[in-house]
């Protein structure tokens, strides 16, 4: 059966959302999903929440003491947490509701509050026989992007280029928490080398926000009076964080994710066939290392598109048109950011980042040690 | 999804030692790398046979963010697999598995739920679920909620006491009389020890099949009729806690028609006579013949084992029609459904 | 074999909770020793005030004043308070319909037994000597008597909430890691080989994460390896334990499959190189525990770097 994505809501994100209540804050977003799918509370039939670690906002499992404010109330609630992909991997378990006939509209939101907490403590949390080493995902991520330089050959310029861009998008879009026109490759290579090699500015902020996705079934989608994105292909795989011979540069779950949503979708050259690309980028230089991992390039090529200017939008192939999670990272959300971002701009409906006539958008998000992976891709019309 | 409903089955369950401590780390690879042998020896199945793996457990039942990543260290997660997670007991999780394969993305699932209840306090960390800005900095725990909820069942008339331990010695094979648990002190007013689940480490895991490969894997399948689950409001003031809406509700979605025997997921006494009532069940169904959770609690694995006691009551030919039960929060707040049957 | 090794695990963090304006109202009131509800779309009032209708799902907006004073619907006894809760010494849990509510708030009755407690006493709130705007303002509630407390006067608004959150769990060792923490605490670097795949895991492992067994074979290793990749940490954090800038590493040990995570010193952190070859410095043996941090640091042995390909496929 056929699903779309019927309207899209999001948070203004911000390093500290203080003026609401982590309620207030899913509700910033669900309302506007609401709106803009044209639902009324009675049409949902079911709510699906994903959000990262509880450790964040200190409440185990808060989507049940938030039933209430996300109308689940008499209905199925389902959490969805798949670290880092959680927002992607709950807006393909809404969908598959849809998509297996289970119900007509599901509304699928997926927030973090993370100024309830400090997430480099939450995700450093030592336990006993273990070297105390953890260092947040920057700690964590940073010799990964080593190995890519090393092993591509890739120019030091690169990921400061992928921040300009992502940041200088991000002044477009109205909701990014961090909007920074005047960004230069000279003002992110002299800020402050956090974890090196990884600058100030290669790095996604701490964000409070939420997303919100209404899937619709066929009937839902032709009766819509807006244009909706309908959901061509969805795909995650999984492998474990550590294991001998693990490519943590081009991880193989991620290029088996790529291929099978390809494969879904009917697209056999996805840089021809996708006309923008929402992929989750927390640290600059994975956007040249998931533009290898995705098929975009060939391995140890895809700082070339970077470099070439291709991923702006107006480029070959638009990556993060709306400043991604270089921009915002709440992170439970991200994921499902990147995905209603890739349906906004099927339908039309990204504003200032629009890229123009995009017909097929990828949505991209990815958590753990670089081991989970969830995708989808969108198009303006029902795939043939 | 085809023009035709796949059918879905439950062919095989496995279940940890219901213990009060194992040796296993809070991630739950050590339980379940036997569960998951036993669910292969059985079915004959290898991991590369599984299309979707799908799990329940709690980072903060571990005490870690992230606590499930290293579960999937037992799966042998590479090749990588398709696989996905909930932050709710493994039953939730069934349900995941069920849609996938309903829409016919895989034909064998591998469920499971795991959760080292001993790693913390539980009564303490489980008040972390409760509302964040006037009720959990209070610290109310788990057993005194549950308590909240039994007395306002007996001063309305619908349990008593007697009916309460009456169902311990049942469920747990207890060899003193009703008359001598009573005797015994509050372990927070109106219950007592014997009322309330043990805490339990634990895994549980299952086996989902479509069709033709059910019928392959296991001689009598339990086909899935009907799945569904529903939640209520947490406020204690906008539910009516001597019921639970929700088990009526998914229960009146998916029964349709007697069963012969439910397993319910009540970690306390007066619950499986709120639950009785919730579902409609009369007296002739049998129930919680494993012992239900009050004989063995393992958070976030017990409600996918009552699917799956429920499910081996089918497979060995001792009902027609089995009903598996799973709850989730405080003073059962959330309740799903799974009925099956045998053909 | 021994014992599976045990050791506690505390997650300690004061939690700061913004409230938005429904819960801003209520701990707001509660700063000046008054309780504020809401009244939703069908008329019943809640206190605490419900931040959205559960029939209209409309923010709430309408408030009201309620009582200090109420009845009690249901509650429990609390023999042995644990940590956290209201009081120290044995009280009652119970839901408290305050007298202009519908429905009940949950907090602690301070009632001396469990005796004096019944279903339908009227109880009124104590307050704490200092009330800041948390529901902790309400220390607890007592059986009614005449005493009343005026309530206190103007107060800035309160938008904030500071919740401690402190937990302690007892974190295990799987057999296998507690093989190898054994192995540390004699000085020997313990690994083990998958009996499947043959690769050579440190730590070993209660499952090889590729073939979903446990590694068996145990193979000591040299504390000699190679550095794969690594970080140089900058940035402080709390919590951290060593102070930056830090060089976190992954160093192949010689015979190992699989890089161990681990601190380079012993030379300036812009000087670590992929490839380095490196040797563990382990600390005094009287500071030996069950840890690798047994293994103070790696330090560089000094011998040419490592040639790309023999690391290449373990970045």
């Amino acid at each position: 059966m056929r699903a779309a994505v019927l309207g899209t809501g999001q948070t203004h994100h911000a390093a500290r959302r203080t003026d609401v209540s982590m309620a207030g804050l899913c509700r910033e977003a669900v309302d506007r999903a609401l709106e803009d799918s044209g639902s009324t509370w009675d049409d949902i039939d079911a709510v699906v929440v994903g959000k990262a670690p509880d450790l964040f906002e200190g409440v185990m499992m808060p989507e049940l003491y938030l039933a209430d404010a996300l109308g689940a109330v008499g209905k199925p609630l389902l959490r969805v947490h798949t670290a880092g992909s959680v927002g992607g991997a709950t807006g393909i378990v809404a969908s598959n509701l849809v998509r297996a006939g289970v119900h007509q509209r599901v509304l699928a939101l997926a927030w973090e509050k993370q100024s309830e907490s400090n997430a480099m403590w939450a995700l450093s949390i030592n336990p006993p026989f273990h070297m105390p080493l953890g260092a947040g995902a920057g700690g964590y991520f940073a010799p990964h992007i080593r190995a890519y330089i090393r092993r591509s050959g890739a120019p030091n310029h690169v990921g400061a280029m992928v921040a300009v861009k992502d940041r200088r998008n991000g002044s477009l879009n109205p909701f990014a928490h961090l909007r920074q026109a005047e960004i230069t490759l000279e003002s992110v290579n002299s800020s402050m080398m956090l974890w090196d090699p990884v600058r100030y500015d290669e790095t996604c902020p701490s964000s409070d926000g939420a997303c919100a996705v209404v899937i619709g079934d066929q009937a839902a989608a032709e009766a819509s009076a807006r244009p909706v994105a309908w959901i061509h292909a969805t795909a995650m795989r999984t492998e474990p964080t550590f294991f001998a011979g693990k490519d943590h540069v081009n991880p193989q779950a991620g290029r088996d994710a790529a291929a099978a949503l390809w494969q879904q979708a009917g697209i056999t050259d996805p840089l021809n066939e996708i006309d923008a690309a929402e992929i989750y980028v927390p640290f600059s230089w994975f956007e040249p290392m998931w533009l290898e991992n995705l098929g975009f390039a060939e391995e140890g090529q895809g700082w070339k598109l970077t470099e070439a200017g291709e991923t702006r939008i107006g480029g070959r192939l638009p990556v993060n048109p709306s400043g991604g999670v270089l921009c915002s990272n709440p992170i439970g959300a991200s994921g499902l950011l990147r995905f209603a971002e890739s349906a906004m701009q099927v339908m039309g409906r990204a504003g200032a980042h629009q890229v123009p006539e995009a017909q097929r958008a990828l949505g991209h998000a990815y958590g753990g040690g670089s081991q989970f992976f969830s995708m989808w891709v969108v198009g303006a019309a029902p795939r043939p | 999804m085809t023009d035709t409903m796949t059918e879905v089955a439950v062919v095989a369950f496995a279940e940890s030692p219901r213990v009060r401590r194992n040796d296993s780390t809070t991630n739950g690879v050590e339980m379940l790398v036997p569960i998951f042998r036993q669910l292969f020896d059985t079915t004959g199945l290898t991991k590369d046979d599984v299309g979707f793996w799908c799990s329940g457990s709690s980072d903060y039942l571990a005490g870690r963010a992230f606590s499930f990543v290293t579960a999937v260290d037992a799966i042998g997660a590479f090749p990588p697999t398709s696989e996905s997670h909930v932050e709710m007991d493994g039953a939730w999780a069934l349900y995941e598995a069920w849609v996938k394969l309903l829409m016919g993305e895989a034909e064998i699932a591998l469920v499971y739920g795991f959760g080292k209840s001993s790693a913390g306090l539980l009564r303490r960390v489980l008040a972390l679920q409760l509302d964040p800005y006037v009720q959990a900095p209070l610290w109310p725990d788990s057993v005194s909620i549950a308590a909240l909820q039994a007395r306002l069942g007996i001063e309305a008339g619908l349990w008593s006491e007697k009916e309460m331990a009456a169902i311990a010695i049942q469920r747990r094979g207890l060899p003193e009389s009703v008359e001598d648990l009573l005797e015994q002190p509050f372990v927070a007013d109106p219950l007592r020890k014997h009322d309330c689940a043990p805490i339990t480490d634990g895994a549980a895991a299952i086996v989902l099949a479509t069709g033709a490969r059910a019928r392959e894997l296991c001689e009598r399948p339990a086909w899935i009729t009907g799945f569904e689950h529903r939640t209520d409001s947490q406020h204690f003031g906008l539910r009516d806690l001597t019921t639970a809406a929700s088990a009526t509700a998914a229960a009146r979605a998916a029964i349709g028609g007697n069963v012969d025997v439910a397993e319910l997921h009540a970690p306390f006494t007066h619950q499986e006579i709120l639950l009785r009532n919730a579902l409609g069940l009369g007296d002739a169904v049998r129930i919680s013949p494993s012992g239900g959770a009050l004989d063995g609690n393992p958070m976030f694995a017990a409600g996918l084992a009552r699917i799956g006691w429920a499910a081996a009551e089918i497979h060995a030919g001792r009902a027609g029609r089995a009903l598996g039960h799973a709850t989730s929060g405080p003073a059962l707040q959330q309740n799903l459904v799974c009925v099956m049957e045998g053909r | 074999m021994a014992l599976p090794l045990h050791a506690p695990l505390e997650i300690s963090f004061d939690y700061t909770r913004s409230l938005g304006p429904t819960l801003s109202r209520f701990m707001t009131g509660l700063a000046q020793r008054r309780i504020i509800g809401s009244r939703d779309s069908t008329g019943r009032v809640h206190a605490p005030p419900i931040e959205y209708d559960p029939v209209t799902h409309v923010a709430s907006t309408d408030f009201v004043e309620v009582s200090a004073t109420g009845t009690v619907l249901t509650w429990t006894w609390m023999p042995r308070p644990i940590e956290g809760q209201p009081l120290t010494h044995p009280f009652a849990w119970a839901l408290i319909r305050l007298d202009g509510a519908d429905t009940p708030m949950l907090h602690a009755v301070d009632a001396g037994s469990a005796s004096a407690m019944s279903t339908g006493m009227r109880v009124q709130v104590r307050w704490a000597a200092e009330p800041v705007g948390s529901i902790r303002d309400i220390a607890c509630f007592e059986p009614l008597s005449t005493s009343e407390t005026e309530p206190g006067g103007e107060v800035e608004p309160v938008t904030m909430v500071t919740t401690p959150i402190r937990l302690s769990y007892e974190h295990t060792a799987s057999p296998e890691e507690t093989r190898y923490l054994y192995g540390l605490a004699e000085g020997r670097v313990l690994a083990q080989r998958c009996p499947r795949c043959r690769k050579v895991y440190i730590p070993p492992r209660g499952a090889c994460p590729t073939c979903g067994v446990p590694t068996t074979d145990e193979v000591e290793l040299p504390d000699v390896g190679t550095v794969t990749t690594f970080c140089i940490v900058n940035v402080p954090f709390p919590g951290q334990r060593t102070k930056p800038p830090y060089v976190h590493a992954a160093v192949l040990l010689d015979g190992a499959d699989i890089p161990f995570p681990h601190l380079i010193l012993g030379c300036p952190a812009d000087e670590v190189r992929m490839g380095m070859r490196v040797q563990a410095v382990w600390k005094p043996r009287e500071e030996w525990g069950f840890t690798p941090q047994n293994i103070d640091h790696f330090r560089p042995t000094g011998d040419p770097d490592a040639a790309f390909e023999s690391y290449a496929s373990h970045l």
